[in-house]
């Protein structure tokens, strides 16, 4: 936690209500995104109970498993959901447009938008990537067939699970993960997962401090869990005669279906709380003004989930159960080339963000003592345009001398730490800038920081880092295992238990 | 038989289980100091004469240059690549030796019998291949990047040592974990689990570190191979050249650590911000105390003493904030040679004395970073002679007050030493060092 957040956790308590760690927002919020609030059977692996899904207040759909460790049900349930996710998914494939990409004026195709699936926190994103794992290689024909919607599913669950695991990606949020990067409340970490308790401290109702919102959060009764875990008390009073009693076998069919309307009904009630905490999550968020490069990254994700579609189209095979050796190195070398951009771009969006690193000594702000901004630098084989300004700082500085650093109000101009004086509370830093200033060798107006312009600098950078280059997966080494064996569909993959 | 044989008979079985080729890889462990350079240049000598092309991998530039230079100085007459990236200068070190030729594309190598550089710029050759390769530090370089290097080699000679930080990722993923090419493992623990059958020696002699602190290391980071200190008691001494003037706090905590090897300058116990500035300028004046008392150094190297100038003179941190304010802190020490740095960056350097901030020191939570034994073994055993440790007070209480939480996962082998145990055995050796400030 950082000194700027563990502030703001004092002052929520102390004022009683979350306080914004943000100044804008940081995600991108769908014009129409999909809300999936899902129970599990309780004691069963990610056996599904109950889900509400739709894209838009009204229109949750219920369903519901009548007997969840039952695996036909199970299916009959993916089969469902999949109707429902899917084809909210592909109604984003009608409309797509060209975009630049690379320098030489090549083209590539992009979907104009892209899904956004809403989901309460992180254990329900997990609910989402094995329900996934547990679809997607199944088989529309043969032993065991499934719906043909079923391993479509699968597939785009899995896409989703995965896509969350690149820094910056809004394919599949997590509200309470959402709202935690934006506010701080008066509890725990732990205690922000849950969404009631979390909403509670960032929008009280009339009359209660967040605190107080947050413990009335705690009564299952009134805040069922926002889920895929079910509260015990329900499980036991509730949920097992009600299971129980569609399962009953020799029955009149009036009875059976006076029973499933009550074991709906009840479901309906755990999960419509959680269904409107929800959406005014994201009402909470859509108000918030969206970072300058928050359109950028979502574009990242309209390329991915292009891509997917075109594989899923071409008939490319399901995401395989375990990386290779290849694939897990290249894969961790683009996450940490997205992470390092990521927490850049967040810097430069949002002075409250930078301001973490201004405390850590990885920033610094002040204003602008002196400039020479018609400086030449005459040493080399061509006489360049280096301007010089001073910046008096009252942050903790603690920048190398001969460091890169990068302003967000110029981000295409670098500058390079040349001297530091003056004492640790009160430094002068010394700057010498190169590039962003046209051509000449006079600074075009307004590019180099006036005497007096407030302005900040960090060590971050949001430059382009080149890909690493890994070996084909049929030339794996002998220190990884050599080549793995290629992947055949096998009667396995139909077979396999649910989870 | 002596330190001296013993560290010569495992040489000598590295190097006849390379000759003997029935392995494709050898992995040979290293406690601190125990001679890994000597052993990497004895390899790479023996492999040149027998004429066999190879490569030497190391982590970074200035470790290759420090092999380049043992290199050249041990065999005159070998041809030496060194394979480095765009923005290169080098190093007085390297261009001192007519032999070394410096290019950044292997083809301008041609001739070199062995090609030296670090792992990063060996990842983005594309071209050629190589009998033999040395790696050097292979347990800070991550699997990944050997994923990449080891295309362009048939046989290996892994060398490293386990008890130093395993290498580190930004991001927060599970996916890999239990895989056997999981690429944030270390390339030694990769190689390992997919070759199970490759020989594991280990060099038993500790040059760098005193008796004095041999025991406790080998007890608290290397809990089943061990080593044993290569000078005997006493055959290292710090010398003061002036008396102090009263008997501060910080005189004392100097004094215990010369006469015993540690100490532990124990402030009073109290939650703080990581740049805890009493800690910050505790630090400091210890070292300013140490090189004012005008220290003398007496070993095996230099019977006659030598003087701890500032360059011999380390502080060593957790996090890079906590090295900029003791820098900051130091103010000119730091342009006259006392070096401050994380642990990360001390890897493999070597001092006199060194002064050590604790990594839970005013800390009210121990999190798997701060309890990495891989952390404490890094600070704790960079020095020469002494080494004083600088906390507040409570570091024994905050362990018992985390046990360990982190989640078990199946197919990862446990980890060894364990970060909780090994802070707890050098705290209750520090306990019978300890100077309280006041």
């Amino acid at each position: 936690m950082s000194t700027v957040v563990a502030l703001a956790r004092a002052e929520a308590v102390s004022r009683g209500v979350a306080q914004p760690i943000s100044t804008v927002r940081h995600l991108h919020i769908a014009g129409r995104p999909l809300v999936l609030v899902a129970l599990t059977l309780a004691g069963e692996a990610n056996a599904p109970l109950a889900a509400m899904v739709g894209d838009a207040p009204e229109s949750g759909h219920l369903l519901v498993v009548n007997q969840p460790r039952n695996r036909d049900q199970r299916f009959a349930f993916a089969a469902e959901l999949a109707h429902i996710v899917v084809g909210y998914i592909e109604s984003f494939q009608a409309d797509a447009g060209m975009v630049r990409a690379g320098g030489r004026g090549e083209e590539r195709r992009r979907f104009t938008d892209a899904p956004q699936l809403f989901v309460p926190n992180p254990a329900t994103a997990g609910f989402v990537r094995l329900l996934g794992r547990s679809t997607r290689f199944r088989r529309p024909t043969g032993e065991y067939a499934v719906d043909p919607a079923v391993p479509v599913l699968g597939r785009w669950l899995t896409f989703l699970a995965e896509r969350t695991e690149v820094p910056g990606s809004c394919l599949l949020l997590a509200a309470t993960q959402a709202l935690a990067l934006h506010w701080a409340t008066g509890q725990s970490a732990v205690e922000d997962l849950n969404l009631a308790a979390l909403m509670g401290w960032i929008d009280p109702p009339a009359g209660l401090t967040g605190e107080q919102a947050a413990l009335a959060a705690e009564d299952p009764v009134t805040w069922p869990p926002a889920g895929p875990a079910t509260d015990p008390t329900f499980d036991n009073e509730v949920l097992a005669p009600l299971i129980t009693a569609c399962s009953r076998p020799h029955r009149s069919p009036e009875r059976q279906q006076v029973a499933v309307i009550n074991l709906r009904n009840a479901l309906r009630d755990q999960l419509t709380p959680t269904w409107k905490l929800m959406w005014r999550a994201i009402d909470l968020l859509r108000a918030l003004p969206a970072g300058a490069r928050v359109a950028g990254r979502w574009d990242s994700d309209k390329d991915a989930f292009t891509g997917y579609s075109e594989h899923l189209r071409d008939g490319g095979p399901p995401q395989p159960r375990r990386d290779s050796a290849v694939a897990a190195a290249s894969r961790l070398n683009s996450l940490e080339r997205t992470q390092a951009s990521y927490a850049a771009q967040r810097a430069f969006d949002d002075p409250l963000v930078l301001a973490q690193y201004r405390l850590t000594g990885e920033a610094f702000g002040g204003v602008v003592t002196a400039a020479e901004p018609d400086r030449v630098d005459a040493t080399g084989k061509r006489r360049k345009l280096r301007p010089l300004i001073t910046v008096l700082t009252h942050d903790p500085f603690r920048i190398d001398q001969g460091t890169a650093v990068i302003s967000p109000a110029r981000p295409g101009q670098s500058a390079r730490v040349v001297s530091v004086s003056g004492e640790a509370a009160a430094a002068s830093v010394v700057l010498e800038l190169a590039g962003g200033m046209g051509r000449a060798l006079t600074a075009a107006p307004g590019s180099v920081p006036a005497i007096g312009e407030r302005i900040s600098y960090t060590t971050l950078t949001d430059s382009y880092q080149p890909r690493g280059s890994f070996p084909d997966r049929a030339d794996t080494p002998w220190t990884h295992g050599g080549p793995p064996p290629v992947y055949v569909p096998t009667q396995d993959d139909v077979t396999e238990d649910w989870s | 038989m002596s330190a001296r044989d013993l560290s010569a008979a495992a040489v000598d079985e590295v190097l006849s289980l390379l000759g003997g080729r029935d392995y494709r890889g050898v992995v040979v462990d290293s406690p601190p100091g125990a001679g890994k350079s000597e052993l990497v240049v004895r390899a790479a000598r023996e492999l040149a004469d027998a004429i066999e092309p190879l490569i030497v991998i190391a982590q970074t530039n200035n470790q290759v240059d420090d092999l380049v230079h043992r290199l050249a100085v041990a065999t005159p007459a070998l041809a030496i690549g060194r394979l480095s990236g765009h923005d290169y200068q080098p190093a007085p070190l390297v261009s001192q030796h007519a032999q070394v030729r410096v290019a950044q594309q292997v083809r301008d190598l041609g001739g070199c019998l062995v090609i030296m550089g670090t792992a990063a710029k060996w990842a983005t050759v594309s071209e050629g291949y190589w009998r033999w390769a040395i790696v050097d530090e292979a347990y800070q370089m991550r699997s990944d990047m050997l994923l990449r290097i080891a295309p362009r080699f048939s046989h290996g000679l892994f060398v490293g040592d386990p008890g130093q930080l395993d290498p580190f990722t930004t991001v927060e993923v599970e996916r890999w974990l239990g895989l056997t090419w999981d690429p944030m493992l270390s390339a030694v623990a990769v190689l390992l689990r997919n070759n199970p059958d490759l020989p594991v020696r280990r060099l038993p002699v500790s040059w760098r570190l005193p008796q004095s602190a041999a025991g406790v290391v080998a007890e608290a980071f290397y809990p089943f191979s061990g080593f044993v200190a290569g000078t005997a008691a006493g055959e290292r001494r710090l010398e003061f050249t002036t008396r102090a003037f009263g008997s501060g706090a910080v005189d004392e905590a100097i004094e215990l650590a010369a006469e015993t090897g540690w100490a532990l300058y124990e402030m009073p116990a109290r939650q703080t911000i990581r740049t805890d500035a009493e800690a910050v300028a505790a630090c400091a004046s210890i070292a300013e105390r140490a090189l004012q008392r005008g220290m003398v150094a007496r070993s095996e190297r230099a019977p006659g003493g030598e003087t701890v100038d500032p360059g011999r003179i380390a502080i060593g941190t957790a996090h890079r904030d906590q090295a900029q304010a003791i820098r900051a802190r130091l103010g000119p020490l730091v342009a006259r040679g006392v070096v401050v740095d994380t642990a990360n960056r001390l890897q493999g350097r070597e001092f006199d004395l060194t002064i050590v901030l604790h990594p839970l020191s005013g800390r009210r939570d121990a999190t798997a970073f701060h309890l990495e034994s891989g952390r404490l073994c890094v600070l704790t055993t960079r020095h020469r002679h002494a080494c004083v440790v600088v906390a507040r007070a409570g570091i024994p209480e905050l362990l018992d007050a985390h046990p360990h939480s982190d989640p078990v996962h199946i197919n990862v082998p446990a980890k060894f030493p364990d970060g909780w145990a090994a802070n707890h055995a050098v705290m209750a050796h520090l306990a019978n060092h300890k100077v309280r400030s006041r």
